[in-house]
């Protein structure tokens, strides 16, 4: 119990230094770049959950993003408000990661990853075919100058929200990986045929995992249409999403939920360094070969190398 | 809709169809026999495409010469990359940790396409042969040399590559490590020399389709992304590593993209094969020949 009452602390000490950073910096260009930190982090979080704790590779993060970010697109040009935007689209996203793991989860764990693959396509191809989502040419969404709270500009409401997300995203991967579920996950990623033997309910385990990965990967692109006002649906459904996702937790350490953390700070900062000093090519050269150079020589990432003593 | 239409879409499905089975043929090997996920089979094609433009801009090489004078590369980069996945996630897990390797995998494509923009820049890149813009035509339909080609030279190299893993020790050797790694050693054959060499071929096939490619259409570094739906469709479609199989399924995929090409705009192609992925992984992941 020691344990819960220190990561309630820490977790209130992050979200107030954290929530004060928009009356301290002036900079606008720091709340973009937070921004996309925070949002990989609510993405490594999400796919640590079936990833890490399951053991099953979902490189579908790309699709389940955007399933979240043009549920908004259609909420918006509904006239729907900010907040049942989020909530539909993250519903969105964790019913099609539930119809995902129905379809898929009963074979073998490589067949899943590969029609998370496959998913991304078909969405895109529908998506690109649906003029009401803008089609091929993109949409706009129109957002105001300032934050609805009165506080800076729009972006730093954006922050808050993102960030708000992002603290519910860890602590809710942190109850997991604590809670039956998470045990039961884990013992699935060690030895799925023993899991079952000993009654572990696998499909469903692996079913609620695959919704709650699938939602919070919807939950992070609710917002980022807000962010980036034009969606075109190439940027969207980008695999660097995808890849990104993937190796921020193999690079911080899988299975926990610190170690997504502070891969998607770590690999996060470097990227938006990288962009302003290097090119978007350089940026994923480098998240590809840190995923490379992780899994084959420090599979458990830098939690696992400060772990070994 | 003309049944003229009809006829040329269903031929240039076949055309397609056929150039797509050498496109999968890799990973029926390397996905299929040797149970390795190679994600990054597309990418291979795509360094394929590249190498052969290099080569035909640099030297004049026609492409297909090209195919064959770069299959040693691929080969002895495919021992290299299945050494480096065998000590780091095939020896220790036993049956291969697989979401370690599937990492590895996917890392590694996005490190191909980098290098390839680092190298090539963005830019679609194509090779003008003195067959590209002729065509055979048979009165009632019309075979442009570009993709006949293409399609008959897949349909040779399948067809040899399946005699070669039904009549040599080596091609036995692959089928047998599938099955039983064990008694294979026993019998004196070293296992993982054996799945090297045919993961060699794997990405030598690869290769040999990516100088195809650059023959039907321009190339661009990303690519492979579009054709990954595809190649695992087939090779599953067509039932884990039968290569008569992925023929078949391969032409069906062929067929099914050029229809809806024809009747409902390209701009749904991609979906096709992606579509069919999913829905075969869904209600019949064992292929259509399965059991």
């Amino acid at each position: 119990m020691k344990n819960h009452s220190k990561f309630l602390f820490g977790v209130m000490v992050v979200s107030v230094a954290l929530g004060s950073l928009p009356f301290l910096i002036n900079s606008e260009y720091f709340f973009f770049a937070a921004y996309s930190v925070l949002q990989f982090v609510i993405l490594a979080t999400a796919w640590n959950i079936l990833g890490g704790y399951a053991g099953y590779v979902n490189f579908g993060s790309a699709a389940f993003f955007a399933i979240g970010a043009y549920a908004s697109v259609a909420g918006f040009k509904l006239q729907l408000p900010q907040g049942v935007n989020i909530l539909l689209g993250t519903f969105v996203a964790g019913l099609i990661g539930l119809g995902m793991g129905y379809l898929t989860l009963r074979l073998k764990g490589v067949f899943f990853s590969i029609a998370t693959l496959a998913l991304s396509v078909v969405l895109l191809t529908i998506v690109i075919n649906t003029p009401f989502l803008g089609g091929a040419r993109g949409v706009y969404v129109i957002v105001p100058r300032e934050s609805p709270i009165g506080v800076g500009y729009y972006i730093h409401w954006l922050y808050f929200m993102i960030l708000g997300m992002a603290i519910l995203s860890v602590v809710i991967a942190r109850m997991i990986q604590h809670s039956s579920l998470g045990q039961g996950l884990m013992a699935i990623r060690d030895d799925e045929l023993a899991a079952e033997g000993l009654g572990v309910p696998t499909l469903r385990l692996k079913l609620i995992a695959t919704t709650i990965s699938g939602a919070m990967m919807g939950l992070a692109g609710t917002t980022f249409p807000y962010l980036i006002t034009y969606m075109e649906p190439t940027a969207v459904f980008n695999l660097s999403f995808a890849v990104n996702s993937i190796a921020m937790p193999i690079v911080g350490g899988l299975g926990t939920w610190l170690g997504p953390l502070i891969g998607a700070l770590l690999l996060g900062t470097i990227q938006q360094v990288g962009s302003v000093t290097l090119s978007s090519t350089w940026n994923l050269l480098i998240v590809g070969g840190m995923l490379v150079f992780f899994v084959t020589l420090a599979p458990n990432g830098i939690m696992g190398i400060f772990k070994k003593k | 809709m003309s049944l003229d239409l009809l006829f040329n879409a269903i031929v240039s499905g076949l055309l397609l169809g056929g150039f797509y089975a050498a496109m999968s043929l890799g990973l029926s090997i390397s996905f299929g026999m040797l149970d390795i996920v190679n994600i990054t089979h597309p990418a291979m094609i795509v360094l394929g495409a590249y190498l052969a433009w290099w080569l035909h801009g640099a030297y004049g090489i026609d492409p297909i010469a090209a195919a064959f004078l770069m299959a040693p590369l691929f080969v002895i980069l495919g021992i290299v990359v299945y050494r480096l996945y065998y000590d780091r996630f095939e020896r220790d897990a036993g049956g291969g940790d697989s979401l370690r390797g599937l990492a590895f995998f996917f890392g590694l494509l996005f490190i191909v396409e980098m290098i390839l923009i680092l190298a090539f820049g963005v830019d679609f890149r194509n090779v003008n042969t003195p067959y590209t813009d002729v065509s055979l035509n048979l009165g009632f339909v019309n075979l442009p040399y570009r993709l006949l080609i293409p399609f008959l030279l897949s349909i040779t190299l399948l067809l040899l590559i399946r005699e070669f893993f039904r009549r040599t020790y080596f091609g036995r050797a692959v089928s047998a490590v599938a099955q039983d790694p064990l008694a294979l050693q026993l019998m004196g054959v070293n296992p993982v020399k054996v799945k090297g060499y045919a993961f060699g071929l794997s990405l030598a096939v690869a290769g040999f389709s990516g100088a195809m490619l650059i023959i039907i259409q321009s190339v661009q570094p990303a690519a492979g992304r579009e054709y990954i739906g595809l190649v695992f469709a087939v090779c599953v479609l067509g039932g884990m590593g039968n290569l008569m199989g992925t023929l078949f399924a391969a032409m069906v995929l062929g067929i099914a993209e050029s229809m809806t090409s024809t009747f409902a705009g390209p701009s749904w192609a991609p979906a096709v094969s992606f579509g069919l992925l999913l829905l075969t992984l869904a209600f019949r992941p064992q292929g259509i020949f399965g059991k």
